[in-house]
This record gives C-alpha cells, sequence and structure tokens, in this order.
C-alpha cells in the first residue's frame, strides 16, 4: 500500500481515498445517512445509560446512576414477592387437613406442583426421580409400605425420618442372624428356604421343616407368625413380590445374615409443616394411596 | 391480458457505457432530491356524485358501522363467561363469536376463514376485478372519509389546490389544524374501538380513561391511532401502490374476461375537445375533459387501459357519464366492460362476454369445497377433548401381588357452557381405574370438568398379572358424559420383557 493523492473517479465523479493495494483503489463514498444516524444514536444511548445506570468502575466502588439499578436488590424484591404470592397457597396447605388437599383438585395441584419440586432436589437421590427406589431404597410407587401408607404415616415417616437419630424416628433393627453368630450357618441356609417358601416359591422342603421352629422363635415377632409383615415396627411383609434387598436365595440369605436397614433423615428439621405436607401428598398421590 | 404500466421504472435506460455503479446510481437519485424515494406527486382529487359514488357511501357506512358497532353487542353466556359477542379473550386463551367458542387448539377454523376469504377475493376480482380496493378495504373507506373531512375545511380540488399553493395566513393554518384535529379524532377512535375486541368494552372504556386500562391497550390503541392517521392522511394511495401486494398479486387472477374500469376507447378514440353544435362524425366521444383524470383518488388517467394503480372504485365513471350527458353523448365511456369485449368492438365484432370460465370454475369450486368442509367441521366438531399422557417415569410399577399399575395423566377439555360429569373408562385391559383422592377404587371413576376450562386428572390403571399377555398392551381411554363421547389411544406397559 502506497499512499498517493485523491483523485476524482472518472465513472462514478466520487473521490478515492488516496490508498492503493496493488492497483486497487477504493471510493470514499459517504456513508448511508440512515447508517450515520443509528451510529450517532447508539453514542447517545450509550451516554444516556451511563448516566442512569451503574456503568464505569472505580477505585472503591462503581458509579451507581441516578436510577440505582441493581440485580441483588431486584432479586431480592422479586424473591419478597414470590414468598407474598406463595403466602395465600401456602396458608391453605397450613390449615386443610391432608385429606382435604388431596380431594380438593385445586389444592391437590398446588400441593403436587409443589412436592414434585422438593421431591426431586431432596428426595430423588436415593429414591430416584420416578420414586422406585432401589436396592435398600423404598419403591415409593408401589402399593407396599414399610411404615405405612395412608397420609399420616407418610407425613410421619417424613417428619422423623428412619433410623435418623430423631428421638421420634421410625426405628427398627434387624439383628444380624450370621454375622452375630445367634444362629448356624446351617440354620441361616434353612431359614433362606423358609422364606423361599412364604412367597410360594419352590423350596426344600426338609429345610423348610427344620426352619419352622426358628422362624417362630426369632422372625415372628416382628415379621408375624405367616411372615405377613407389621408396618408398625417396619418389617415388611415376606409373603408377596416385593423385596427390598432383593428377591433370590442369596440376597435373603444376606439379609438374614447381616441384618441391613437403611437410614432416612428426620426432614421436620429442614421443611415446614406445609411443604411435608405437600411432599406427602405428592408421594401418596403418585403411588395411588392407600 | 392485464396491461400493467410500472410508473416507477425510468422509460429509456440512458446511454450505456458498462457497468453501472453504486455510486451513479446514488447521483442519478440526487436528481430527486437526493432521496431514495421518488417524492409523492400530490393529487386532489375532484368531489364527483353517481350512482358508484352512492354505493361507496353505503359501504363506507355499513362497513364502519359493523366496525365501531360490534364490540358493543352482548351476549349472554351462563356463569363468569363474558357476555360480549363478539371477544379475542388472549388472558383467557377464547374466541367467542355469539354462539361459538373457539380454544387456541381450534385456531384451524380461523386459518380456513382466511382461505374461504383469499378464494372469495380470488373470484370476485376473477369476475368483477378489484371489487375489494374499490369498496371494502379498510384503506379505501379510511381514505374516503378522510378525503370527505378534508374537503369540509379546504373545499374541494381547486380551492385546496390553491390553498397549498397560497402563503401561510390566519385562514389556511385553521383549515390545517382544524382538518388534521378531526383526523387525529377519527384515528383515535379507530384505534380505540380495536381494543374493544379483547376486552370488556363497558368495562374497558371506564378504565381507559381513569388509566387503569392494560399497557397493551394504550399501545394498541396508540399504534392503530398513528397508522390510521398516516395511511388515510397522509399516505393514502402510496399504501395500495407501494405497500400492498395485492396489485401484484391481482395479475394472477384477472384475465381479459374479467369486469373491470374499463375506459371503451372504441367508442372514445379519436379523443378531441368539442364544442357544441359540432359535428360527432368522424371522431370518438371521449371529449379530452380530463374529469376522469381529477376525480381519481389514485391519480391515474384510466384512459392509458388497466393499469397497477387502478383500484376499480368507478368513481371515473360517475365523473365520465355526468359529462356524456352534457354533451349528449350515452352513457358507458367508462363502465365496468372486459379487455375481451372492447377489442372485439374495436374490431367491428359483437362484443362476447364469458362468466363461467375455467379459472371462474376453479375459484368457485374451491371456495365450495373449502366453506362446507369448514360448516361440517363447525358443525360436527366435539365439546370435549381427551388427551392421554403416559408416566415416562416410573414406566410401570409392579404391586405386592405381582399386578402392574400404569400412571397416566387425562388431560380433558370441556368446551360446553356447563359442568360436565365424566366416566372414565379403559378399554383393551381388564384395569382397574383410580384416582388420586378418590376414597374408592369401586365402581367408575367419575370426573367433574367446569364449563370452558381444561382438567388434568392423574389416573391409575392397575391391571392382573393374569391378564398381561405382551410387553405393550394398546388400550384406548374414553370419557362420556352429558351426551358428549371422546376417547384417545396409547399403551399399557406390563413389564413383561419380549420373546
Amino acid at each position: 500500500m502506497s499512499p498517493r493523492e485523491r483523485e476524482t473517479d472518472e465513472i462514478s465523479g466520487v473521490e478515492t481515498t488516496g490508498h492503493e493495494w496493488d492497483g486497487i483503489k477504493e471510493l470514499d463514498n459517504p456513508l448511508p445517512r440512515w447508517w450515520l444516524w443509528v451510529f450517532w444514536a447508539s453514542i447517545l444511548a450509550a451516554v444516556i445509560y451511563w448516566v442512569l445506570m451503574p456503568a464505569w468502575p472505580g477505585l472503591h466502588g462503581y458509579t451507581p446512576g441516578l436510577l440505582h439499578y441493581s440485580d441483588r436488590v431486584k432479586v431480592v424484591h422479586d424473591l419478597d414477592a414470590l414468598k407474598a404470592q406463595r403466602g395465600a397457597e401456602g396458608a391453605k396447605l397450613t390449615n386443610a387437613s391432608l385429606e382435604q388437599i388431596e380431594s380438593d383438585p385445586d389444592l391437590q395441584a398446588y400441593a403436587l406442583a409443589v412436592g414434585q419440586s422438593v421431591f426431586g432436589d431432596n428426595c430423588a437421590t436415593c429414591h430416584g426421580v420416578g420414586g422406585t427406589g432401589g436396592k435398600g431404597y423404598a419403591n415409593l410407587r408401589d402399593d407396599v409400605w414399610l411404615w405405612g401408607g395412608t397420609l399420616e404415616d407418610i407425613q410421619h415417616t417424613i417428619t422423623v425420618g428412619v433410623r435418623s437419630g430423631d428421638p421420634d424416628a421410625r426405628m427398627s433393627q434387624m439383628p444380624a442372624f450370621g454375622r452375630d453368630e445367634m444362629l448356624q450357618p446351617a440354620q441361616v441356609d434353612d431359614l433362606t428356604e423358609y422364606v423361599v417358601a412364604l412367597s410360594n416359591r419352590k423350596a426344600n422342603p426338609a429345610a423348610v421343616q427344620r426352619a419352622g421352629p426358628l422362624f417362630a422363635d426369632n422372625c415372628a415377632a416382628c415379621h408375624g407368625p405367616a411372615g405377613q409383615g407389621n408396618p408398625a415396627v417396619g418389617a415388611p411383609s415376606l409373603t408377596d413380590d416385593d423385596w427390598l434387598y432383593g428377591e433370590d436365595r442369596q440376597a435373603i440369605h444376606d439379609q438374614i445374615w447381616n441384618g441391613r436397614g437403611g437410614v432416612m433423615p428426620a426432614w421436620g428439621h429442614r421443611f415446614s409443616p406445609e411443604t411435608i405436607k405437600a411432599l406427602a401428598v405428592y408421594i401418596h398421590a403418585n403411588a395411588g394411596g392407600q | 391480458m392485464t396491461i400493467v404500466i410500472d410508473r416507477t421504472r425510468s422509460p429509456e435506460p440512458k446511454e450505456p457505457h458498462g457497468p453501472v455503479s453504486v455510486a451513479e446510481k446514488y447521483r442519478a437519485k440526487k436528481e430527486d432530491n437526493g432521496h431514495l424515494y421518488k417524492a409523492r406527486v400530490p393529487i386532489y382529487p375532484k368531489r364527483v356524485t353517481g350512482l358508484w359514488r352512492r354505493i361507496k357511501w353505503a359501504v363506507l357506512i355499513a362497513t364502519l358501522a359493523v366496525y365501531y358497532i360490534t364490540p358493543w353487542l352482548r351476549w349472554e353466556r351462563p356463569g363468569n363467561l363474558p357476555d360480549q359477542a363478539v371477544l379475542v379473550d388472549f388472558a383467557g386463551r377464547r374466541f367467542y363469536f355469539f354462539w361459538i367458542q373457539l380454544w387456541p387448539q381450534e385456531v384451524y377454523f380461523i386459518t380456513g376463514l382466511l382461505v374461504m376469504a383469499a378464494l372469495a377475493l380470488f373470484l370476485t376480482s376473477a369476475l368483477f376485478g378489484r371489487l375489494w380496493c374499490g369498496y371494502a378495504c379498510p384503506q379505501t373507506v379510511w381514505t374516503d372519509l378522510f378525503m370527505q373531512v378534508e374537503r369540509w375545511f379546504e373545499g374541494d380540488r381547486n380551492a385546496r389546490m390553491k390553498l397549498d399553493a397560497a402563503p401561510m395566513s390566519f385562514n389556511k393554518v385553521w383549515r390545517k389544524i382544524g382538518k388534521h384535529a378531526v383526523w387525529l379524532g377519527i384515528a383515535f377512535g379507530t384505534g380505540g374501538a380495536w381494543i374493544f375486541y379483547f376486552d370488556d368494552a363497558p368495562h374497558l372504556i371506564r378504565n381507559f380513561w381513569i388509566g387503569q386500562a392494560q399497557v397493551t391497550s394504550y399501545v394498541s390503541c396508540a399504534l392503530l391511532t398513528f397508522t390510521t392517521y398516516t395511511f388515510a392522511g397522509t399516505m393514502r394511495e402510496q399504501v395500495c401502490t407501494y405497500m400492498c401486494p395485492w396489485p401484484r398479486i391481482q395479475g394472477a387472477m384477472l384475465d381479459e374476461h374479467s369486469l373491470q374500469v374499463t375506459y371503451r376507447y372504441d367508442r372514445g378514440e379519436p379523443r378531441a375537445p368539442h364544442k357544441k353544435g359540432q359535428s360527432w362524425e368522424g371522431r370518438g366521444d371521449c371529449v379530452d375533459c380530463n374529469q376522469c383524470v381529477v376525480v381519481c383518488p389514485m391519480g391515474i388517467d384510466i384512459r392509458n387501459g388497466p393499469q397497477l394503480e387502478c383500484i376499480n372504485c368507478g368513481l371515473c365513471i360517475d365523473a365520465c357519464d355526468e359529462i356524456m350527458l352534457k354533451v349528449g353523448r350515452p352513457k358507458g365511456l367508462i363502465a365496468f366492460d372486459s379487455v375481451e369485449a372492447v377489442t372485439l368492438r374495436a374490431k367491428k365484432q359483437p362484443a362476447i362476454y364469458k362468466y363461467v370460465r375455467p379459472r371462474t370454475i376453479y375459484y368457485a369450486v374451491a371456495l365450495a369445497a373449502v366453506s362446507s368442509v369448514m360448516l361440517w367441521g363447525l358443525m360436527h366438531r366435539s365439546l370435549v377433548d381427551l388427551h392421554v399422557l403416559r408416566d415416562r417415569n416410573p414406566t410401570f410399577v409392579r404391586l405386592h401381588d405381582g399386578a402392574i399399575r400404569d400412571g397416566y395423566t387425562l388431560k380433558i377439555g370441556n368446551r360446553s357452557f356447563q359442568d360436565e360429569s365424566f366416566t372414565v373408562g379403559i378399554e383393551g385391559l381388564p384395569a382397574v381405574l383410580k384416582t388420586p383422592g378418590e376414597a374408592s377404587t369401586k365402581g367408575l371413576l367419575t370426573v367433574i370438568v367446569p364449563a370452558n376450562e381444561v382438567r388434568a386428572v392423574r389416573v391409575f390403571a392397575t391391571a392382573p398379572k393374569a391378564a398381561l399377555t405382551a410387553p405393550n398392551i394398546p388400550v384406548t381411554f374414553t370419557i362420556r358424559g352429558g351426551g358428549h363421547v371422546a376417547a384417545a389411544k396409547t399403551i399399557f406397559l406390563s413389564g413383561r420383557a419380549n420373546q
């Protein structure tokens, strides 16, 4: 590029910029007028923005602008407004009984929305997003409830937790019959066959025969003489298709040997009673209710 | 055949000297005051009386009356539903038209209406030219009204031309201010009436004046005030010629048999001024009085043939007929006529008019077909909707006895004006239905849906182990109640593996 004199182009009658690149010269056409106006308007808008809104950083903060706008203040306002808005529906949750909440279409819809959000944030970690649980974590969608499946039962379980350390916690402890050498390994084997037989599956008849008295002495106190379970002490039924720790012989044997039991926190310390109500309705409604 | 004379193009290309540069174009525009657009040639249409003018007034009064009165018509509806006969309720997502109410998902009725309107426009254009443009288009109606106001304040053509050319004076100022004030008043009335279609009119008119109406009301009103004022007051024929696509589209609708405002050159030519008592022998009927040009709201000369700008309003017919009466010649030198007929008469052959042509048959058949489909659809539309969403997580739940339960969300829409109680059933599987909050699983599941609302209901279908024969079992949910029946297909996932 070499600087040259500005000259007037023969064809267009417009001056060139006076620059030349390998013989190519550039016409100095005026900017489109609309473009120029937009350009000046943008600069003006920027100056107005500086005056009105937070703009320039300084050594000790920034220029706040005449409007004193702040995202932080806005968030606080929005949160207050949200709380006020939820206050009305929340008050309904406070006063209504669980049954009323579930049977009123509007309240139910509100409780389900709150419940879904709270469940996803807090409960889904163990029980799964769909609430179907997993090995050692109760399935909340089926019709089997360790600690009872009525609305009040669910509300209480959420509030106090299971083996949570809370003084009112749902508490039960299945002995580790094998690990703590309360029963002989052969007796644990026989009991495994007995439990398999309880749920109408094929089992070794001799082992079942031998395990009868063992079951009555060691298991029936909690699981009941017929193995039907007892929600009052969190003892599951051994006669149905639902198995918290697995349904095959190995899983059943492991459970008798180790006596495992899960822990659920007491959410009463963290959630408001209204939130727990909503959560109870959400769980109850999505399980088809009991 | 349509002859379109495009006046925006320069008649002859200038002396060619290679490619034309941008700068050259820019310089060429400089001749036009340096503006990128062609300056408007002011038009001063003269007042005219006659048959077509009277029809134009009648259509103007009728269409304006419909526009202004419609939002104030009341129509009793039960419960909390609005009592406005025609209401577009955006907030409530409903469209009310007398006894009909449409939901957003039925917007195809509006689409159908627009298709019908387009086809009707095609048919009338093919038969009678741009009747819509000349008589019923809002641009024409409001421009006509604004021109009338202009005449009240500034007088007719000659007075207005004189006034515009005159230097500033008190007389000129008060006439101009008065005209613009009334224009703005009408424009505000137009924008003001528009918003009543979207909210309860009696409430809105009070809230509007005390500043309690929604921002959208004020913005819409201001926007329409502005567009009415500029379109009908200052832009007028430019809207039709430059902004509206219809003049371009109409070229495809018209043909040589279409009736349109036509100068019968077979009768008019050769044109020349005529003095009283002169012979009419060897000359045409056109006395070159220029009346057809001065009355034209588009500022064109109809004697140049059919052209892009012509809106087919027929005011030149009235103007010409008046002159023909004066000079003692038959009326109809300018008339609704076809290119074909005029061409034939020019060749001394009898004129032929063809209304039934393939084109008009196509348009008429299409219009009839769409209209009947729409009418049938409107008469047979169900007032009840059922949509079923199957739960994705969990897909199914196994119960203690091995039965399987699937969860669904049923969305039941009740478009009738009364609360309905629906019985929900399932077909294809012996499943028991239950909804949360229902005390009993026995008997039929009933759901009450309030009038004009959609209710989402969670429904659990539980099927016994023995009934589960395949991984996916097709099922149909049905709802019945108040004489309405609706069904929706879905599948039941049984938890059985594919074999």
